[in-house]
């Protein structure tokens, strides 16, 4: 009996200590995958970013196709695997069915709000960033017609196209803007042939500056700009390097300092209503040296001037999800 | 008003191109009796790989080769399965479509590390445009007259790859109607016993006709990604195989029909891409999605016999088993 006491107990205590050990983050990507230049690698380098500076380290997974989204979920939670982020505004059911079956375990969702007391949920002010490259492209623009290309459609991508023409329509109010998506389910994030396509049509209708917030389909619109001559603007992380010289600007949207951020909080983060902005570096506009020579300091000035306006509340840009609706764009 | 349709018909062709050389690839195959939904698996193979060796060895050339190279091992898969091993060739297409799929992201990560992801092409490691003679530089055009534009845009100005996917169409039409091989070849899909008895192999034509269509399928893969594109990107090939089966009936597996059923889809999906050119010339809004969802729409009411009636070949889908 004593025999079968101990060891019980040293079973019991290897478990423990195996617990312990694999009270890890884990990330689970979104079907844009890793590597997709844009939102998902910019997660990704935040958690590589934290396992480098910490030399902890993390376990990961890319999605392959919806129904992994809660199966995904409940085997990091399974695993002990705490916190848990997530890298898209698609998990929010999955989550909220599974947050409650966890309750010691930290869930950070990316992009979309989860009411749920371990769930902390960041959202990012895009509409506030697109308004400052939408200032860029108008003020780049030499035919006053400027383009956006998003990638699904869906009330986040309209906001960034709200307020991107937002911003066109503050530094110069006879722009016109031109905006399609590249359609309704989510291949629209892996079409580039598609992307090209609209970034030619966009081009015919005098557009020659173009904004894509379209995940992989992007890279397509960027190619198309660069073949033809035009300029173009990256999003999520910072894309200028692809086509040097090419690319006006970047559209920065820190997944990257919200998944350090989480994983450096680490479990039992802060939960709840996690907003990143202008005001604490959640998103901004990228300059270096691939797009120095397009940027002029006429922009910089006026840019950085609506920027300060923004931060303090004097200039508020209208959220498309607010109400669904766009004062600067029609859809 | 012209010159918007010029420049939509120009779109067309670029988005039906794809279309067209899957379709008369599917054309090939099913005519001979052999179904084939790997379409897009296919393509999808030929994508990466002309990519990934066009962006080794700098020449988009060699990446063509190697693209209908490794649509052609595709398509001897298929032949294996459903030609010499009676498989179902329905599931045999759709395995195929799952390994492309599949595939292709993992052996790109493992030689590139992007992610699935081939390296940029840059100058001879792409299709450029061809500019034919006397076709409108920039400034040129504002003074033109519409029927320059119409050479410049339209006639000028594509790949390649466009010129030969066009020039396939009359080559299959005469390979299929006015060769021995093309009687043969259309005799297997509909009565493979009545072939087989005359004393010509089953066998040998069908695995010719897979060939043919995984050699068409190489090139149209090739060309989304090396002039389409600069590059392949997981499932770039979005769905086009299925659009391209979709226009095959549309077309009732005949070549000329094939091209206008692709070139219909894909004006379809150029004129998808301007919504507000309908809004401008017709006074309407219409849903950017309707236009999306035609080719489908439009092959569903061919199926249901609304418009004349769509009659597949009579042995398609069927392995042949020879008598003893």
């Amino acid at each position: 009996m004593s025999f079968m006491k101990s060891i019980l107990g040293s079973a019991a205590a290897l478990a423990l200590s195996a617990g312990a050990a694999l009270a890890d983050p884990a990330i689970i990507f979104d079907l844009g995958g890793k590597f997709d230049k844009s939102f998902n690698e910019a997660a990704f380098n935040g958690a590589k970013k934290w396992a480098d500076e910490t030399g902890g380290s993390f376990r990961e997974i890319e999605l392959q196709n919806e129904a992994q989204r809660e199966q995904a979920l409940r085997r990091f939670a399974e695993a002990g695997s705490n916190p848990i982020v997530m890298a898209g505004f698609a998990f929010a059911s999955a989550l909220g069915e599974v947050a409650k079956d966890y309750p010691d375990t930290s869930f950070v969702i990316i992009d979309m709000v989860v009411d749920s007391p371990n769930v902390r949920s960041v959202v990012f002010n895009e509409h506030e960033g697109s308004y400052l490259v939408g200032m860029m492209a108008a003020m780049a623009s030499k035919s006053n017609t400027v383009g956006f290309i998003g990638g699904m459609d869906i009330p986040l991508i309209r906001r960034f196209a709200c307020g991107y023409a937002q911003g066109v329509k503050a530094a110069n109010p006879d722009a016109t803007v031109v905006a399609n998506m590249t359609g309704t389910t989510p291949a629209a994030w892996n079409d580039p042939v598609k992307g090209s396509e609209l970034t030619k049509a966009q081009i015919s209708q005098g557009a020659d500056v173009v904004y894509a917030a379209a995940g992989g389909t992007g890279v397509g619109v960027l190619q198309t700009a660069a073949d033809e001559g035009i300029l173009s603007i990256g999003v999520d992380s910072n894309q200028n390097y692809l086509h040097s010289g090419k690319v006006l600007t970047s559209m920065m949207k820190r997944v990257d300092t919200a998944v350090f951020n989480a994983f450096s909080d680490g479990p039992g983060l802060e939960t709840g209503f996690n907003v990143m902005g202008l005001a604490n570096g959640g998103v901004g506009y990228a300059v270096d040296e691939h797009n120095a020579s397009l940027v002029s300091a006429e922009m910089t000035q006026k840019v950085e001037a609506a920027k300060v306006k923004i931060v303090s509340g004097e200039l508020a840009v209208h959220d498309y999800m607010s109400d669904e609706s766009c004062p600067a764009l029609d859809f | 008003m012209f010159l918007d349709l010029v420049q939509v018909f120009d779109s067309s062709f670029r988005m039906a191109t794809p279309l067209l050389l899957a379709c008369l690839a599917g054309l090939f195959s099913e005519r001979a009796g052999i179904f084939d939904i790997g379409l897009e698996g296919k393509m999808l193979a030929a994508a990466f790989l002309s990519a990934a060796v066009a962006a080794m060895t700098g020449s988009v050339w060699l990446g063509l080769l190697a693209g209908i190279g490794a649509s052609v091992v595709m398509s001897v898969v298929h032949g294996l399965a459903s030609i010499t091993f009676r498989g179902d060739q329905i599931i045999s297409g759709v395995a195929i479509n799952f390994l492309a799929a599949g595939l292709t992201v993992v052996v790109s990560q493992s030689w590139f590390g992007q992610g699935g992801r081939t390296p940029q092409l840059t100058g001879a490691g792409r299709f450029e445009t061809l500019d034919m003679p006397g076709a409108l530089q920039g400034a040129e055009k504002a003074s033109a007259n519409p029927m320059m534009h119409l050479y410049s845009e339209l006639v000028s100005g594509h790949t390649i790859l466009v010129y030969l996917a066009l020039l396939m169409v009359p080559l299959s039409w005469y390979v299929l109607y006015r060769t021995r091989f093309g009687l043969r070849l259309r005799a297997v899909g509909e009565n493979p016993a009545a072939v087989d008895t005359a004393g010509v192999n089953v066998v040998f034509l069908r695995y010719s006709a897979v060939l043919i269509c995984g050699v068409l399928c190489g090139i149209a893969g090739a060309y989304l990604a090396t002039a389409l594109q600069a590059g392949f990107v997981k499932e770039m090939t979005a769905g086009r195989g299925f659009i391209a089966l979709a226009a095959l009936i549309f077309a009732k597996w005949r070549p000329w029909h094939a091209l206008y059923a692709c070139m219909l889809f894909g004006f379809l999906q150029a004129l998808a891409l301007r919504p507000d050119l309908i809004e401008k010339y017709l006074a309407i809004k219409v849903q950017v999605q309707l236009l999306d969802a035609l080719p489908y729409i439009l092959t569903v009411v061919i199926l249901a016999g609304l418009v004349g009636k769509a009659t597949p070949p009579k042995a398609g889908g069927q392995a042949y088993v020879k008598e003893n």
